[in-house]
């Protein structure tokens, strides 16, 4: 039997983790417990963070958003700060999963777990977005795309805990577009995503944009010669599809069980298209 | 083995479990409640969906341990001695089950949204069972018993 420790508290999670350094941290469990069936490591304790409500706040500082590690998938798409300042999340939300496993499941869990194919990593990196990693009597902020080394690899260290994101907030007048393809609407992992951040003039002249990709690459995949690409031009058509161009060319993705490395580099471009106005 | 206190279908429970028994595992294996289905294991399927704090969770995917001071309802849990359930009642009228295997599971989701929301719009009831798979009935009848669930619930208010 796995000792299973629920700490209430983050100083009773800092004694917990400090007397079994082995202990294997989770949240939701929607990953680990599925990952633990297949590869059991019988000694290993586990801790979970769900009680811990100090992890859980979603709070609006100045014009940052700060949002708790353990804040699950359903409490986020039911909060106004989320809904009205990060769109580009809640439409990566609303596709992640199930209701079931968006009850369960948690945006630090989402990135510590660093899939390529993590439904809110796009809109995080997208967003710019840093996390918050504590330990006690240390914490350090790194970028999202300094966070995540590869797949199922991070930047946390031993002893340390992701306490949370932190994101800019867009100007309200930012195009934020999210799109996920996979082979039904719930419960599929997707075969590409892509997460668009732009910002356009008066003239609909994009201004800056910020692109990013899901499940084409060993890593969300941005693309700087694609958003250079729209810089400075109209939005439409013709600029898009130069920007999918260089951007089929800048992913990496690969063949498995749900779709071709063909499909996914002809797709991650034509996700651009999208954002074409009627 | 761990104490663990919890309500169980509105009945307060105190056993000693594993502290790593799946939820699933302890309602079927140990209190016979064998309502809960699995099927993935894996919380891709629904088939055991129970409702811990009025919220629908995969069983497959909770431990004994996180169920202390938690209110758990299972599919056994939500009739009453009058009679089923409403979404229960809809669901034979309408046809909803055929094989019956992922019914408990889609019953509860359907029974926490009509708690939610009291007049949910197709989308929505096709939203809250997204996380249900039946094989069976090409979800239509389902979300036909669900709407008139609804229907039948505010008409009695």
């Amino acid at each position: 039997m796995r000792r299973v420790i629920l700490p209430s508290s983050l100083e009773e999670l800092w004694r917990e983790m400090e007397r079994r350094p082995d202990a294997l941290v989770y949240a939701g469990g929607t990953d680990l417990l599925v990952r633990l069936r297949r590869e059991p490591h019988p000694d290993r304790s586990l801790i979970c963070l769900e009680r811990i409500d100090a992890l859980k706040r979603i709070e609006k500082l100045g014009n940052e958003i700060f949002i708790g590690t353990g804040c699950t998938h359903s409490h986020l798409l039911a909060s106004p700060l989320v809904r009205d300042h990060l769109p580009i999340l809640a439409q990566a939300l609303a596709v992640l999963g199930s209701p079931l496993i968006r009850n369960v499941a948690t945006i630090g869990g989402n990135i510590v777990t660093a899939s390529p194919a993590g439904d809110t990593l796009p809109p995080l990196y997208a967003l710019n977005a840093s996390v918050e990693i504590v330990a006690p009597g240390l914490s350090r902020r790194l970028a999202i795309d300094e966070f995540i080394k590869g797949p199922g690899q991070s930047a946390l260290r031993p002893g340390e805990l992701l306490s949370g994101v932190v994101i800019i907030l867009p100007t309200a007048s930012a195009i934020q577009h999210f799109e996920k393809v996979g082979q039904r609407a719930a419960l599929a992992i997707s075969i590409a995503s892509l997460a668009a951040l732009m910002q356009l003039d008066e003239a609909g002249i994009v201004q800056g944009a910020h692109l990013a990709w899901g499940s084409v690459g060993p890593t969300v995949i941005t693309c700087p010669e694609a958003e250079a690409a729209l810089e400075g031009k109209p939005l439409n058509r013709e600029s898009l599809a130069k920007a999918a161009e260089l951007a089929s060319g800048a992913v990496s993705p690969i063949d498995d069980l749900r779709a071709s490395a063909a499909y996914r580099r002809k797709l991650a471009g034509n996700l651009l298209l999208r954002l074409a106005p009627n | 083995m761990t104490r663990i206190e919890f309500m169980l279908n509105n009945h307060p429970m105190r056993l000693h479990a594993p502290a790593d028994k799946r939820l699933v595992d302890l309602l079927r294996d140990d209190l016979g409640l064998t309502g809960t289905k699995e099927a993935c294991g894996s919380g891709e399927c629904g088939a055991c969906t129970v409702l811990i704090d009025g919220l629908p969770r995969p069983a497959c995917l909770t431990l004994a341990a996180q169920l202390e001071g938690r209110q758990v309802t299972t599919i056994e849990g939500i009739a009453t001695k009058t009679g089923l359930h409403p979404v229960q009642q809809a669901f034979v009228e309408h046809g909803a089950v055929q094989c019956g295997f992922c019914t408990p599971g889609m019953v509860l989701s359907a029974v926490s949204l009509l708690d939610h929301v009291a007049s949910p719009s197709a989308q929505q009831v096709r939203q809250a069972l997204a996380g249900n798979l039946c094989r069976c009935t090409g979800y239509q009848k389902i979300i036909e018993a669900v709407l008139a669930a609804a229907d039948h619930k505010g008409e009695r208010l």
